[in-house]
């Protein structure tokens, strides 16, 4: 038995965009234990529901990440829209289908390019970084926002695309999955890559099932689990059947990931073909009464908005369970046993995003 | 943009964020935006650093590690307050855990604003610390002390 | 067309000491503890407990309706990723929640206010 001791990791970390605090128990160079501390992002933005009317709380809701903003005010619309019965007309779900799905597109993207960087490899993450900058172009483009792009509001959204648009969104998305054939070769059949990927951080399908893991975390481990089942904006109208893996293993989660910008990519064609003309929104009047939990599935997984109003615009409670705090317990799991130099790896392969995780 | 004579250190980190500016910041460091064009390097290491690039407002937790990534930087430093909640506490000021901007925990030289603040204008604030730090190391070379600022511990 | 199903939520008014039963009944059906939350509303706590299950897409909720004083047993023997949510309730909202494994001591988030969604609600009525 070697030597025991306690390595702190993080708040702030070359590899974390982001602060997260663990203190790692480890045996020479394998991990015993991990003991996560958060609260470095915490703001309680939930509690502002008593300052901040149910409309203005989109632009707040919005706020909780910078990365799937447009699904934590889409969530949350959509919640508060069961709740008055609202019906949102078909070009609107449609609009926000389109963009729920260049959100996914560019946080994917993102996210391998961290996952480069996070193994070394400097090149593939700026060409990573190069292709999601045309995403946040079409976002631009239709919203004028480029990460955070208020276009939601409860009952619709806010933006039209018109003709011209649509076309040069297809045209990029094109030109995305062009480049992106070329890179997933790199990703997925790279020895160098796979050395540092393949058998890292397994995670089996019982225990994903046993710790409630979310997203591609857990289809990366074979648990068929995809929101979009559910039916919210316009999914119910396409075709698409949810992206799983067997292996469990950090490669697999990187897998997952880049099938899922071509099912993304296949998505906005669809939608962009049956895409309606009509309205964008209705007008909502009153105030909610009432309660939803509402789930939509965001890049990294399931999201739950908890909305409950009282009949006044100021609702009782907001709640946002992000899917980051649902896979914190995987992510401990599979940092058990693993090796010192293999922890930004698994830190990484949940994709966490810890503002929205602290709110 | 002034002449400048050595190559300032950049050093990222996030308060209590949205994340939007973080994705930013690192977006300026990557081709489409290049700021290490004009002569920075991003770097992990406060001790190494020059210039602080300061994302979101203070809560109570972070405020503790901001003021310590502060006082580990050699002087002279430079701090930019990257978007609305460092400059100010933006969205989230009235939130419970939300203290307010940067400068309610270490000296901000420079202000970038929006939400989130766009790469052009997270350059501008980057090229203006980079002339603010190259007329701090002059001075710190010729030996005069900045009162307000070096004053300080 | 993809096939979409679903279904709606059901709401489970429970009394606060079948929580324990219930939740075992839950993870004896193989469901998914999908979040846990309190809110403080009118001068009594509403837990919400809700599961999820994975082939169906079907979420079931167990709500209870407590007042402050009421203690409540933690679920995590049968869920222990809960420990994450009940450390939440017990710091943002004061709940008394006995038995959490582990117990972060009100220390999850270290905010500098104590309970700040419950006496804020206080200070309204």
């Amino acid at each position: 038995m070697g030597k025991q001791s306690i390595i702190p990791f993080g708040p702030q970390h070359p590899v974390l965009p982001e602060p997260i605090h663990l203190d790692l128990v480890m045996e020479d160079e394998k991990i015993l234990e991990a003991v996560p501390s958060i609260g470095f992002v915490h703001r309680g933005l939930e509690s502002l529901v008593e300052k901040k009317d149910y409309q203005e709380m989109v632009y707040v809701i919005e706020r909780t990440c910078g990365i799937c903003s447009f699904m934590h005010g889409m969530g949350y619309c959509e919640s508060i829209e069961h709740i008055m019965n609202v019906e949102v007309p078909a070009r609107g779900r449609f609009l926000r289908t389109i963009w729920c799905e260049m959100s996914r597109i560019h946080s994917h993207l993102l996210w391998l390019g961290l996952l480069a960087d996070a193994f070394g490899f400097e090149s593939l993450f700026y060409q990573c970084w190069r292709m999601r900058e045309k995403i946040l172009d079409m976002f631009e483009m239709t919203t004028g926002g480029r990460v955070i792009f208020s276009v939601n509001k409860v009952g619709g959204v806010l933006k039209d695309m018109d003709e011209g648009q649509i076309r040069q969104i297809l045209d990029t998305i094109e030109w995305i999955e062009k480049e992106l054939t070329k890179i997933k070769k790199t990703f997925l059949n790279d020895y160098t890559v796979e050395t540092r990927l393949r058998g890292v951080g397994v995670l089996t399908k019982e225990q994903a099932h046993d710790l409630g893991a979310v997203g591609p975390f857990a289809r990366a481990s074979g648990v068929v689990l995809d929101m979009r089942k559910r039916g919210y904006a316009a999914y119910p109208e396409l075709d698409f059947e949810p992206v799983t893996s067997e292996d469990g293993d950090s490669w697999a989660r990187c897998e997952v990931r880049i099938n899922e910008i071509f099912q993304a990519i296949d998505l906005i064609r669809q939608a962009a073909a049956k895409i309606p003309a009509g309205d964008l929104a209705v007008e909502v009047k009153g105030n909610p009464e009432g309660e939803f939990f509402m789930r939509v599935e965001q890049p990294r997984g399931e999201a739950v908005y908890f909305s409950k109003g009282n009949g006044t615009k100021f609702l009782d409670r907001m709640r946002v369970r992000t899917p980051t705090f649902a896979n914190i317990p995987g992510m401990l799991q599979t940092l058990k046993g693993a090796d010192y130099a293999d922890v930004p790896i698994l830190i990484l392969t949940i994709d966490p995003c810890i503002s929205c995780t602290e709110r | 943009m002034a002449k400048v004579k050595k190559s300032p250190w950049v050093l990222h980190y996030d308060g209590a964020s949205c994340n939007g500016c973080d994705i930013e910041v690192l977006a300026c460091l990557t081709p489409v935006y290049d700021a290490e064009r004009f002569g920075i390097v991003n770097t992990g290491d406060p001790m190494q650093a020059d210039i602080l690039l300061l994302t979101g407002g203070i809560n109570a937790q972070c405020q503790e590690v901001v003021k310590q990534i502060y006082e580990q930087m050699p002087r002279p430093k430079v701090v930019v307050a990257v978007g609305t909640c460092a400059c100010t506490g933006g969205v989230f000021k009235e939130a419970y855990n939300i203290l307010g901007g940067a400068d309610t925990t270490v000296p901000v030289d420079i202000y970038v604003p929006g939400c989130a603040a766009r790469p052009q204008s997270i350059i501008d604030g980057i090229v203006k610390a980079v002339a603010l730090f190259q007329q701090r190391s002059d001075e710190h070379d010729k030996g005069i002390v900045n009162g307000s600022r070096e004053g300080e511990s | 067309m993809a096939e979409v199903i679903c279904p709606e939520n059901i709401l489970k008014e429970v009394d606060v000491d079948r929580i324990l039963d219930e939740s075992m009944i839950m993870k004896n059906k193989g469901l998914r503890l999908s979040q846990a939350c309190a809110a403080y509303v009118n001068g009594k706590y509403e837990l919400s407990y809700s599961f999820a299950e994975e082939g169906t897409y079907q979420l079931t909720t167990l709500r209870t309706v407590i007042d402050p004083e009421t203690e409540v047993s933690s679920i995590t023997e049968f869920f222990p990723y809960a420990f994450l949510y009940e450390n939440e309730m017990r710091e943002l909202f004061g709940v008394k929640i006995q038995m959490t494994k582990p117990d972060y001591q009100n220390k999850l988030y270290r905010i500098r206010q104590e309970t700040p969604f419950f006496k804020k609600a206080e200070e309204n009525a």
